[in-house]
């Protein structure tokens, strides 16, 4: 039989595209021709594939061949097509039997001696494959871990290409590996927990109430003040991930090639930490066919923004718009491509250039400067902050003493159950009270009348603007959860006034 | 049509107050001309008429004319809410007009003093200690509960303080500036500038709006500050200081001077303690002061003030820990042994009852 078929797959940003690779040998000129659309990577291919099938011990007669990867309209990419291309010559060649990859997806890249090799992209072709009812996968042997999170897919993970083909012919036994191999269970031990934070009292408050309610933090402190170790912290208190949301981030790790080969499924809640040299690319992902950036890989942990006035202009402002929708859209003139990035910003910055306002005593900065250096931050993207609070310079007493304070583990109980409460009340309309808006915030966050007294004082007296009242409201509606209180009281109030974002008016300017 | 004539008149009068002559000359000028306009359409044959100036001012006149078009900065002012007023505006301070370089027209952001009730001016160092500082407070604090109206240049140091204690005191307090009275120097004052002017008083200056704040300016407001002020308060003084300036000034205004003794060792108090010797009324506490003016200071002393807040009992204690100096929510929450929650709500209900401000985030100072 000269012509041949097999299915394999192809990423598109993070849509999966069946592909079937189609094989034909024929009589005339000995050439190798491959066709449908693809990048060079992938035209590479012929010389690898053809070595590999020679020093795998098959015969690679001098007849004319002619792969075609279908559908042509799509752009091709990477080295994944490597072994569904040998597998389909070998099948022309009749070495192995056209009814065995009938119904079986192949992926992996081939070295020239015939090994495969791991490729990224492999969790969500999977999930694909088990969509459109394949019902076995040969995927590289380093792969076959992640390639089992699939539920109900069998799994063959392959080392080199003679075992793919004794594999399919049936003269191999290899060991299907399907399912999980073990539960849910979140790992023991976390890296950072709050125990370990000293001091830092209000900080602690402030991530504890934006993680309950969903909202974004500001921390402002002095350097050294163990700002990016609290943002560390915060990963661990988030509620643990469900096995849907786990597959989720999985799926956006094993796109980008990040997974851990023997531990492939994310269990932690990502902690994205990004340095502020990054592009705007880098943060909300890009490239020709775009590839996740920092805030998809963020999708549902943490952010952290250090240094947030030294990030370039522009670049914080791209974040405005997945910081609303949760989700990032990217059009390219090939399509469009939606990627999830549905994170928590934890941002910190020092409050002036030299960190120490305001101790006047240290600060040696001027006015003007720390006003420059605040400005770099727009207003609109400090309005997506729900909450500020100060990290203070870490005393003796905190290093030297033996307090210890509150684990993460405790702290993450009341989390979840305040975002229980929250569930039940918005019935999936909404998950967290930071997505309250319009009406809806008018209807959960009804104040009494002692309420509404102490608010019209403190907008006046503040000079609120209407933003940073439903903020406030927003993050009353928290502390009012967490304190497992139906209706929203004063001290809540007070509390969310106390964290409220800074105002840039009066912000830097001594009061005298 | 009336709104439209005052402001064909007043642009007129900001054209000739902002003219670079001295103060006297541009009256002279005006009885002269009679009226502002005239002056601006004065021809070049009066110009050279006209005996009392000299060739220099009438240069500056006429480049004037060329340069300079009346009305472009009115709107501007209004917008900004400064007011002008002249010396022959019915508002004017009468107490200035004593004075023989009189400003010839004041420019105010907020009121003016009020020309009844008594004024004092607290004066003295930028670069103060805590001593006059706190001194500065404390007068400015008692002076002005008593309705005292406190006025003071808005600098760094003593003059700042006294005004913030002023302000603690409940009362109302005025800053003359050396620059425009648009412009708050130093930056840093910008919050006081703004506590002034919502707790009733006013920010002035002889210099038209947008003045930078030109270190030849300072000298000549000196003369304002005590020339509105029945008495002059200097806390702390070097011995070559731009305070004795003052004082030397309201003496010559006919004012009272009064200065706060310190240590003889110490070279802030040098000066403060030779206008002493040199006669200089001696401050010993503000009760014995208001005594000497005849205020009744029964029952206006600070320990029964304090009484008076009616705070609770743990807000008390986290006022109590509050000072002028900053500090932040940490420290707090070891020094009262509160937590966090609790400690914040505390806070935010002292800052809305105005007892406290929140300078930066989570950092507090007392203000009353």
């Amino acid at each position: 039989m000269s012509f041949s078929t097999v299915i394999s797959g192809a990423m598109e940003g993070l849509r999966v595209e069946l592909i079937r690779v189609e094989a034909d040998v024929s009589n005339g000129l000995p050439v190798f021709h491959m066709v449908g659309y693809l990048s060079s990577e992938v035209k590479e291919a012929s010389e690898r594939v053809r070595t590999a099938i020679r020093n795998s011990g098959y015969s690679f007669p001098a007849k004319r061949t002619v792969i075609n990867l279908a559908p042509a309209t799509m752009r091709k990419r990477g080295a994944s097509f490597d072994l569904p291309i040998a597998a389909a010559i070998l099948v022309s060649l009749g070495e192995i039997d056209a009814v065995r990859v009938k119904d079986t997806l192949l992926i992996g890249e081939l070295s020239l001696d015939g090994q495969v090799r791991k490729v990224p992209g492999i969790l969500p072709v999977v999930m694909e494959a088990k969509k459109a009812g394949t019902g076995c996968c040969i995927v590289p042997a380093e792969n076959a871990r992640e390639a089992a999170l699939v539920d109900g897919m069998k799994i063959a993970g392959v080392r080199n290409l003679r075992d793919t083909v004794d594999f399919l012919n049936g003269r191999k036994e290899i060991g299907f590996c399907t399912g999980r191999t073990d539960g849910m269970s979140r790992s023991a031990s976390e890296e950072n927990d709050f125990s370990q934070v000293r001091g830092q009292e209000s900080v602690r408050r402030a991530a504890e109430l934006a993680v309950a309610g969903g909202h974004n933090l500001l921390m402002i402190g002095p350097p050294g003040s163990g700002k990016t170790m609290t943002a560390k912290c915060i990963a661990g208190i988030l509620p643990p991930l469900t096995e849907e949301e786990s597959m989720e981030i999985t799926k956006i790790y094993s796109v980008v090639g990040l997974l851990d080969e023997k531990e492939p499924l994310i269990r932690r809640r990502p902690f994205r930490s990004v340095h502020h040299t990054a592009t705007k690319a880098a943060l909300i992902g890009g490239g020709l066919i775009p590839r996740p950036g920092e805030i998809s890989l963020a999708h549902g942990g943490v952010l952290f923004l250090d240094e947030l006035p030294e990030f370039r202009k522009g670049v914080l402002e791209v974040l405005r718009q997945p910081l609303e929708s949760h989700s990032i859209q990217l059009s390219r003139t090939c399509g469009n491509y939606s990627f999830p990035a549905d994170f928590m910003l934890v941002a910190a910055m020092n409050p002036c250039p030299c960190g120490c306002y305001p101790d006047m005593e240290r600060c040696t900065c001027t006015p003007a400067q720390i006003q420059a250096y605040i400005g770099r931050v727009s207003q609109a993207f400090l309005d997506r902050i729900d909450l500020c609070a100060e990290s203070s310079r870490i005393g003796f007493e905190d290093l030297t003493g033996s307090r210890t304070a509150e684990c993460s583990a405790s702290i993450r109980d009341r989390v979840c159950r305040a975002r229980e409460i929250q569930s039940q009340r918005y019935k999936g309309k909404i998950r967290t009270n930071s997505m309250l808006s319009g009406e809806d915030l008018k209807k959960y966050c009804e104040l009494d009348q002692k309420g509404r007294n102490l608010m019209e004082t403190a907008f006046t007296v503040m000079k609120m603007s209407a933003r940073a009242y439903y903020r406030i409201l927003r993050v009353a509606r928290t502390a009012a959860d967490l304190a497992g209180e139906e209706k929203i009281r004063e001290e809540h109030l007070r509390e969310a006034i106390g964290y409220r974002m800074v105002d840039r008016k009066y912000w830097g300017r001594q009061q005298t | 049509m009336m709104k439209e004539e005052k402001r064909n008149k007043v642009k007129y009068e900001l054209w000739l107050a902002e003219l670079r002559i001295s103060s006297r000359k541009k009256c002279l000028l005006r009885q002269h001309m009679k009226t502002a306009e005239n002056v601006y359409y004065i021809e070049e044959t009066e110009i050279s008429e006209i005996g009392f100036l000299t060739e220099t001012e009438k240069n500056t006149i006429r480049h004037a004319q060329k340069e300079k078009k009346p009305g472009e900065e009115y709107e501007k002012m209004c917008e900004k809410g400064i007011r002008f007023i002249p010396f022959f505006d019915g508002e004017y301070p009468g107490r200035l007009l004593e004075l023989q370089d009189f400003p010839y027209a004041l420019y105010v952001k907020g009121r003016l003093p009020d020309q009844e009730s008594k004024k004092a001016a607290i004066v003295g160092a930028r670069r103060c200690t805590p001593y006059g500082e706190k001194y500065a407070v404390e007068f400015g604090k008692i002076l002005a509960g008593c309705g005292i109206e406190i006025i003071s240049g808005l600098a760094r140091g003593i003059d700042g303080m006294g005004q913030r204690g002023a302000l603690m005191g409940g009362g109302r307090t005025f800053a003359v500036l050396g620059s425009g009275a648009d412009v708050c120097y130093p930056r840093e004052h910008i919050g006081l500038y703004v506590d002034i002017l919502n707790q009733g008083g006013g920010i002035l200056s002889e210099y038209p709006p947008g003045t930078p704040p030109l270190p030849q300016n300072f000298p000549p407001r000196n003369r304002i500050i005590s020339g509105l002020s029945d008495a002059v308060l200097v806390m702390e003084a070097r011995e070559k200081s731009g305070s004795l300036i003052t004082a030397d000034l309201a003496l010559e205004q006919g004012r009272d001077v009064y200065a706060l003794p310190g240590p003889v060792n110490s070279e802030l108090s040098i000066g403060c303690n030779r206008l002493i010797q040199q006669g200089a009324g001696l401050l010993l506490d503000p009760e014995s002061l208001l005594n000497e003016w005849n205020f009744n200071v029964s029952g206006r002393t600070g320990k029964e003030d304090k009484n008076k807040k009616m705070l609770e009992t743990t807000e008390k204690l986290v006022y109590s820990c509050l000072g002028l100096y900053p500090k932040n929510v940490d420290r707090l929450v070891e020094e009262t042994k509160l937590g966090a929650g609790e400690l914040l709500n505390i806070l935010v209900s002292l800052e809305l009852q105005g007892y406290i401000r929140e300078i930066s985030k989570n950092y507090y100072i007392k203000v009353k």
